[in-house]
């Protein structure tokens, strides 16, 4: 119960120690304010007690704990939090941690490695021009290596977690270049473009360390992958204007910088991003707006219009799907925008809000998806047989299959969500939990295509 | 006598829990009925408990809305789920076979505690 006469000191206090809960970003508005509750609650019961209100106020604060282990214990609970606002307060004063400036040097002598690694076969006779099929299906394994490396540096993981990463990574290098591809065959592409999605995993695993069994810890990795995508489109826009100028202004001294261009800055520049990409997503994520849930604010809607308008389109004018031979790669590709869309405005919400109008624009988005990509397999279905089952279409139609079921299963939880039937967290689960599978059948392209179709 | 922080953390699932599934709560209560069932001998750091209480929400064994009773502020009430009930049991079956460990081991030690009955307050 309140006491009918409340004091004004006692409300400066309380309003003081509100303003320094709120400034910590793991402690939302919401919890603040059942946090206050509380503390008001105690207070009253102590001066119930005979204490006056300032020494009640003052054991309350006490109990209630120290603010930092407080805002620790909320960012540990609530990680998605916790993850805008990198620097976690260190868990004891005297525990520090590596500073920035150690990150940075290990981010950049990993970067130097990782261009060197590009640049070292070639050392031995492997030129990027005659051995390009050499290139392709190596390429992630230049560099992930090291990305992963870097995350068992700075974690750090134990010494099994790195051997049974270590182990994996020399696993993928072996299987692909034992296997006898066919040159520029069609196995040797698809496994060139499945191993990145594969070892993504892996580095997945380095990065949320002990905490990949969580759906937090793979959540967390989705949205280190979307803000990394991010800054690597950054960079790669300035590396184009950087070159743009290199190459005019030794064309106008009469040297020609493309043959360096071409064998040197861009392979090297394209591997050692990576690196740095990933540097700077750990070191500013408390600087800067997350990209990726801003960018999904935008394009949702959007999104959701165009698929609308195509389906309407389909149906007013009684046009047929022409079934082209990229028919299914292009579907597969708008499934993958759809689930980006999902996977990252997912990432951003507060699980804890009720449902709202943008929510109904995702389900909107994901279920004319749906029923778009039930058109193609329709109009594909009846000419797969006569078209014949090549490696390519069969790794689109798994894509698609793949997809359909996490989207169709995201669509139901998201309906059950809006009628308030289901929790946002069984939608956060079930997307992060379906995050090996993608990174499995990744691996089946990889591993077993090239022996099952003959490694045409 | 004081519990160490891990025995605290292991046990205040059971222990939410279960005051949950005497009626449904609020964090100022729930600790004030945790201090009356432990005799005072469990000490929580007041704030601790909202994490816990989160985190059982999110694994949906308990689910909250906030709610204004007669004469009484607006505050966040806790409802144990139907999943919470289960993990109770299971929470309730795996602590009596700890306890019941224990209890084997203090005799063997020679304690003249009865099984069933008060363990010594101190040693």
């Amino acid at each position: 119960m309140q006491s009918a006469e409340k004091s004004e000191a006692l409300e400066r206090q309380i309003e003081q120690w509100r303003n320094f809960l709120r400034r910590r970003q793991a402690i939302h508005p919401v919890d603040v304010a059942e946090l206050e509750d509380h503390l008001r609650e105690q207070v009253a019961a102590l001066v119930d007690g005979g204490l006056d209100e300032e020494e009640a106020f003052l054991v309350a604060v006490k109990r209630m704990g120290s603010l930092d282990a407080l805002s620790r214990e909320f960012a540990r609970e609530h990680s998605d939090r916790l993850w805008k606002q990198l620097v976690v307060l260190p868990s004891e004063p005297g525990d520090a941690r590596p500073g920035i400036r150690t990150d940075a040097i290990a981010a950049f002598a990993l970067a130097v490695a990782a261009a060197l690694l590009v640049k070292l076969p070639a050392l031995f006779g492997f030129g990027l021009d005659e051995h390009a099929g050499f290139y392709a299906r190596n390429a992630s394994l230049f560099v992930l290596p090291l990305v992963a490396g870097y995350f068992a540096w700075k974690r750090p993981l134990d010494s099994t977690a790195i051997q049974r990463l270590a182990m994996a990574f020399i696993a993928a290098a072996v299987i692909v270049n034992v296997y006898p591809f066919a040159p520029e065959g069609n196995t040797l592409v698809l496994a060139a473009l499945h191993l990145p999605v594969a070892l993504w995993l892996l580095v997945g695993v380095a990065y949320a360390a002990g905490r990949w069994g969580e759906a937090e810890g793979r959540m967390d990795f989705v949205r280190f992958s979307g803000e990394l995508f991010i800054y690597y489109v950054l960079i790669a826009l300035g590396g184009g204007v950087f070159t743009a100028f290199m190459l005019m202004l030794f064309e106008a001294i009469g040297i020609d910088a493309e043959p360096f261009l071409e064998s040197w800055l861009l392979p090297c520049g394209a591997a050692g991003a990576v690196l740095v990409a990933a540097w700077l997503v750990e070191a500013k994520q408390s600087v800067v707006e997350n990209m990726a849930p801003v960018l999904t604010r935008l394009f949702t809607p959007l999104f959701a219009l165009l698929l609308l308008a195509f389906l309407a389109t389909l149906a007013f004018s009684g046009r047929g799907l022409n079934v082209e031979r990229e028919l299914l790669i292009a579907f597969d590709l708008l499934l993958v925008v759809v689930l980006g869309l999902l996977l990252y405005s997912i990432s951003a919400r507060d699980p804890a809000r009720p449902p709202g109008l943008f929510d109904i624009a995702q389900v909107v988005l994901v279920a004319s998806a749906l029923l778009v990509d039930a058109v193609a397999l329709w109009a594909i279905a009846a000419r797969i047989t006569e078209m014949g089952l090549t490696p390519n279409r069969v790794a689109a139609l798994g894509l698609n299959l793949l997809l359909l079921v996490n989207l169709a299963w995201s669509a139901v939880l998201y309906v059950r969500f809006l009628r308030q039937r289901n929790t946002f967290h069984a939608l956060l689960r079930w997307q992060t939990n379906y995050l090996p599978i993608f990174a499995l059948w990744a691996a089946i392209v990889v591993v077993a295509f090239p022996p099952l179709f003959g490694f045409i | 006598m004081d519990i160490n922080k891990d025995l605290i953390a292991a046990s205040s699932t059971p222990i939410v829990l279960a005051i949950l599934a005497e009626e449904d709560s609020y964090g100022y209560a729930i600790l004030k009925r945790v201090r009356e069932l432990s005799d005072g001998r469990m000490e929580w750091t007041d704030g601790m408990l909202y994490p816990v209480l989160h985190r059982l929400e999110r694994l949906e064994f308990v689910e909250s809305r906030w709610e204004a009773r007669e004469g009484e502020r607006r505050r966040k009430y806790y409802r144990i789920t139907r999943q919470g009930r289960a993990q109770l049991a299971e929470e309730r079956r795996q602590w009596q076979a700890v306890d019941a460990t224990l209890r084997g081991i203090w005799r063997m030690l020679g304690d003249d505690a009865a099984p069933g009955a008060p363990l010594p307050q101190s040693t």
